[in-house]
């Protein structure tokens, strides 16, 4: 059958379950403890596996004796780079898994031990004997691009600039976007801002640390339980760096304490087979909250200038930014999604957007909301900023003259469809709080923010009960209230009740691949394949009913939970509810089921504005959030509160990067700040309640105009903190974060500059 | 390791006394088995001294308040006398970790941890604080300012115990309170924490002061220059300008990860100035 994925205006306007705010399904069991986590899965027999970190921030690894080690009693395996082969197709997720010829960042893993107690794999990692050979390290990204810098790969030449250079660098890759011509249109500018800025690394900051059991049987089969956000791609990299057969490993995700994009890859779960294959035994892995600062995936930091153009009466004439992004030990940093957001809220005629992806010793980055947009964002909307105050234009109204529009030509290419970012921007103005006057020491920021969103591989199956209930099977780990919105449009197509509906994240086993929970792809990608399979299954069911009526299938239609003759031509007959039609399956063929395997590629776009008035200490620099509005749009918000629980839960991340979140470094090399009372993620008490505003500008490629909604949130908001503070701190702040000492810093230096 | 929970201070003193290896005393274990847990430290023996119950009461003295070493900063916070006559104190000791945290935590603990950053130790500074220590050889009262001697390292010696801290008797007009600087809001650790008790006389005029500053020296210190600011003036804007210089001088820190040298320092003086107001508020009612 064939599936549209067509805007449907009527069916949109007619939505009964949509839209509505049902009870979470996993409620009751987090509340309880009755959730198993990724740390709550235990095996018989299972052993405890604890990992040997490097103390060196760059060093070589010349040999490693694990002899003492697995002489002491109780310890059953000792792993380390001899036991995982060389692959080409996975060398930077291998070598970062388990050091090979350097050790790359202080806790880059080196050797893992599994033994029957914890104090005793504890002793076992004392035991091992790592004969290191220091070199000098570079953690600072700007550091790591001078020609003098510690090079970390001999194998890095830079792409994306020509001629390929012949010698060696940390710099991985260039890129660049845009069109026009920038100089002509600096040319034309009444006015030119042109600022460095710069941001800290950050952690998403998930408060359940990684954790999983691997066991793997005498003939290989394997299963793995872990916290993950995409347990097929777990299995796909797992089995490719321990050589085995997809088939024979089954992958089941835990339920999942926080992810954020930070849970995409795999540190331990290799670590884990090896040693269980080993050992014979199951092996459970938990990292410690350190080991998840240190050797888990942070994003980039980043350095950057932006150079805008406008002219008096507030049109941007030209754009130019470069931005230099790390993204730890290995390529990978989201420096080319850093280009193409930077500037895409605006309409522009000349942009020129570049970007470079650089390795430093650091952890290797991982994903983490909209990676690399909010540091880009940061930089562009920080100077949209100050280039509306110089010309005494209102942020809202600057952005509004420079907005992107449906047919609008992105800044990085195609040209956008239709879009809310206008309809954000004027929501913004309308909003109280836009209007509310501020106190002394309190400043007003606004910024925008735009990320692309994902569809990707999906495979969703749905099945029909005898009951007349249904349960749905999933493939991508709930990490936002999936389970709650898969069913609400499984509910909506069958014109069954939500409460009928039940829905499980299946392990590798029980569906075709998945790529995981990312991108902002899950209510749209596999919220799709749940429409569809439902629809297959009303074909279904319609079928059934006509062969119980002996009319055509196609003289069956199917409205509100019923099949019903399609008009007076096709019989009279009794309405067959789902309930009947479920209950004589068994009779009218077997069971009753739809499916949909898909590779969803009409996401829509999406487009926030957020609005944030803080107050900061003019004696201390503290900074005090003291209001905060989200507006974002949604396309079509499924079940609300999820929503508004992501555009919040973005806002609050974001608020903690601008303010008081940073990897900070030693001269070492070595991270100082390895746990959460220095790396000071917001607590509860920092934040007011974060207002929302949803927008729904309907996505043309979904029936309901669904849009991704877990990643924009998070775009908008260092910039809007940043532009706030500026503003109540009088002088223009432009590194993150905004710390007390940084802030206090820059209010006595303009109060000296002044004097 | 070892676990011991005896229910008289003599038997603990005597199990600490007999270790060879490693010993460390549990009270609320809030810095303890953070340390066992991170590795940081390996004790072969652990005395927890809650079952001891002389240990868990707080206990009028004298005018003042006797406060047991086992018994929890939650527990002072509900003693409304308490709460009444070392306000400053109180305030402090409930701002250690969070509200679980101080279920279990002890002010004593606090002091034995020998944090240059530790909340309630500025606050006792101020409060002229005794320390009651028994040991093998004996008894012995010390100012808690004599506590710390290196950051993590106290100068009780082998196999002794704070059995207690006396807060003593305090004259009509006093008032004292305590401030730290976090960036955020709570479950924080001080940047800068400054601990100020003050007497006035009947006309307004400050007879006596103490200040206590923490996290800006390897120990907690008490400032006499600063107290003398406040001494003789009735805490106006002049006093308070000598009283923040003052107490900016008194500033030993390092550029760390919690803060500057240059932020530490200023910061110590605006404080200082913000909780002297609040102990003048308090001594004036």
């Amino acid at each position: 059958m064939t599936h549209s994925s067509d805007f449907n205006a009527e069916k949109a306007s007619n939505l009964k379950v949509i839209g509505t705010r049902p009870a979470r399904p996993d409620g009751v069991d987090k509340v309880t403890g009755r959730a198993r986590f990724g740390a709550d899965m235990n095996l018989p027999g299972q052993l405890v596996g604890r990992i040997l970190r490097s103390p060196h921030p760059h060093a070589i690894i010349k040999s490693i004796d694990t002899s003492a080690a697995e002489a002491l009693d109780g310890v059953k395996a000792v792993v380390t780079r001899d036991d995982f082969a060389e692959n080409p197709d996975n060398h930077a997720v291998l070598c970062n898994v388990m050091a090979r010829e350097k050790a790359l960042y202080e806790g880059h893993t080196v050797a893992a031990v599994a033994a029957s107690t914890a104090t005793i794999a504890r002793k076992a990692l004392k035991l091992i004997n790592v004969d290191y050979e220091p070199l000098p390290h570079v953690t600072d990204v700007d550091a790591a691009m001078q020609p003098d810098a510690p090079v970390l790969h001999d194998t890095i030449f830079t792409s994306g600039v020509d001629p390929v250079p012949t010698i060696p660098s940390n710099i991985v890759a260039r890129c660049e976007f845009g069109h026009g011509d920038v100089e002509a249109g600096f040319a034309k500018a009444d006015i030119i801002v042109e600022r460095e800025l710069k941001t800290a690394a950050t952690h998403q900051g998930y408060i359940e640390p990684h954790a999983c059991v691997a066991s793997v049987s005498t003939d290989g089969m394997s299963e793995l339980w872990c916290c993950t956000q995409g347990h097929f791609d777990d299995r796909k990299i797992c089995a490719a760096l321990l050589g085995i057969d997809v088939s024979r490993l089954r992958v089941t995700a835990s339920e999942i304490g926080g992810g954020f994009g930070g849970k995409t890859t795999v540190f331990i779960e290799p670590v884990a087979l090896a040693l269980s294959r080993k050992a014979g035994r199951p092996v459970k892995i938990v990292m410690s909250r350190e080991e998840v600062f240190k050797a888990s995936g942070p994003t980039a930091s980043t350095s950057m200038r932006v150079k805008i153009g406008v002219t008096n009466d507030g049109r941007m004439t030209a754009c130019d930014g470069e931005f230099r992004l790390q993204g730890g030990a290995f390529e990978g940093s989201p420096f080319d999604s850093a280009a193409m957001t930077a500037f895409a809220c605006y309409d522009l005629e000349n942009v020129k957007s570049v970007a470079f992806d650089v390795v430093v010793n650091r952890p290797k980055g991982a994903a983490y909301r909209a990676p690399g947009a909010p540091m880009s964002v940061y930089g562009v909307e920080s100077v949209v900023d100050e280039v509306a105050l110089k010309i005494g234009m209102d942020p809202i109204e600057f952005r509004l003259k420079n907005a992107v529009r449906d047919g609008s030509q992105s800044s990085y290419g195609p040209k956008f469809g239709p879009n809310g970012l206008v309809e954000t921007l004027e929501a913004a103005k309308a909003h109280p709080q836009y209007k509310t006057p501020l106190g002394p020491n309190q400043g007003r920021g606004i910024a925008s923010g735009f990320w692309f969103n994902y569809g990707g591989e999906t495979c969703s199956n749905l099945n029909i009960n005898a009951d007349g209930t249904v349960t749905l099977a999933v493939g991508t780990p709930d990490i936002g209230g999936s389970r709650a919105s898969m069913c609400m449009m499984a509910a909506e197509e069958l014109g069954i009740p939500y409460d009928s509906v039940r829905a499980t994240v299946v392990d590798t086993g029980a569906l075709g691949f998945n790529e995981g929970s990312y991108g902002s792809r899950v209510t749209y990608a596999s919220g799709l394949a749940i429409i569809n399979a439902a629809q297959q299954a009303i074909t279904e069911m319609c079928k059934r009913a006509s062969m119980m009526w002996d009319i055509p299938a196609d003289a069956v239609t199917w409205e509100d939970g019923y099949a019903k003759p399609s008009g007076a031509n096709a019989g009279e007959f009794e309405p067959m509810s789902l309930a009947e039609i479920a209950a004589i399956a068994a009779n009218t063929g077997g069971p009753i089921a739809g499916h949909r395997e898909h590779n969803a590629d009409s996401a829509g776009i999406s487009f926030g504005t957020h609005i944030v008035d803080t107050e900061v200490d003019p004696e201390t620099g503290r900074v005090d959030v003291l209001r905060y509005t989200v507006i974002q749009d949604a396309g079509k918000a499924i079940h609300p509160d999820y929503v508004e629980g992501q555009f919040q839960g973005g806002a609050v991340q974001g608020i903690g990067w601008a303010l008081n979140e940073e990897y900070i470094y030693g001269d070492d090399g070595k991270l100082q700040n390895a746990g959460f009372l220095d790396y000071r993620v917001p607590v509860a008490s920092d934040l007011p309640m974060i207002d929302t505003v949803i927008v729904e500008v309907p996505n043309p490629g979904h029936p309901y105009g669904v849009r991704g909604v877990g990643e924009t949130g998070i775009v908008p908001p260092l910039a809007a903190v940043a532009n706030s503070v500026s503003a109540a701190a009088g002088v223009r702040l432009s590194e993150l974060p905004m710390s007390p000492p940084r802030v206090l810093k820059a209010m006595d230096d303009a109060k000296q500059a002044a004097e | 390791m070892r676990y011991e929970a005896p229910d008289t201070i003599d038997a603990a003193i005597a199990i600490l006394a007999a270790e060879d290896g490693i010993a460390r005393v549990l009270a609320g274990g809030t810095d303890l088995l953070v340390q066992i847990r991170s590795d940081m430290i390996e004790p072969d023996l652990v005395v927890d001294i809650k079952n001891i119950n002389s240990m868990r009461s707080i206990t009028p003295e004298n005018g003042g308040y006797r406060i047991g070493g086992a018994v929890s900063c939650a527990e002072m916070g509900e003693h409304a006398d308490l709460c009444a006559q070392w306000p400053g104190v109180v305030e402090a000791a409930e701002l250690i970790g969070s509200t679980q945290v101080q279920g279990r935590a002890t002010m004593t603990g606090n002091l034995c941890n020998c944090g240059p950053a530790a909340d309630s130790v500025p606050a006792m500074v101020a409060a002229e604080a005794i320390a009651t220590i028994v040991g093998p050889n004996g008894r012995r009262d010390i100012p808690v300012e004599d506590m710390p001697v290196a950051p993590g390292k106290s100068s009780l010696t082998k196999g002794e115990i704070v059995e207690s801290v006396f807060l003593p008797a305090r004259p009509e007009r006093s008032g004292d309170a305590y401030l730290r600087f976090i960036p955020r809001t709570e479950m924080d650790i001080a940047v800068v924490g400054v601990g100020i008790s003050l007497t006035l006389d009947g006309h307004g005029t400050c007879t006596h002061a103490r200040v206590g500053l923490g996290a800006v020296a390897a120990t907690v210190l008490l400032v006499d220059d600063a107290a003398k600011a406040l001494i003789g003036t009735r805490v106006d804007d002049a006093a308070l300008d000598k009283l923040a210089a003052a107490t900016s001088a008194a500033c030993k820190p390092i550029n760390d990860k919690r803060g500057t040298i240059e932020f530490r320092t200023k910061v110590a003086g605006v404080l200082a100035q913000r909780v002297a107001k609040i102990a003048l508020d308090r001594a004036g009612k």
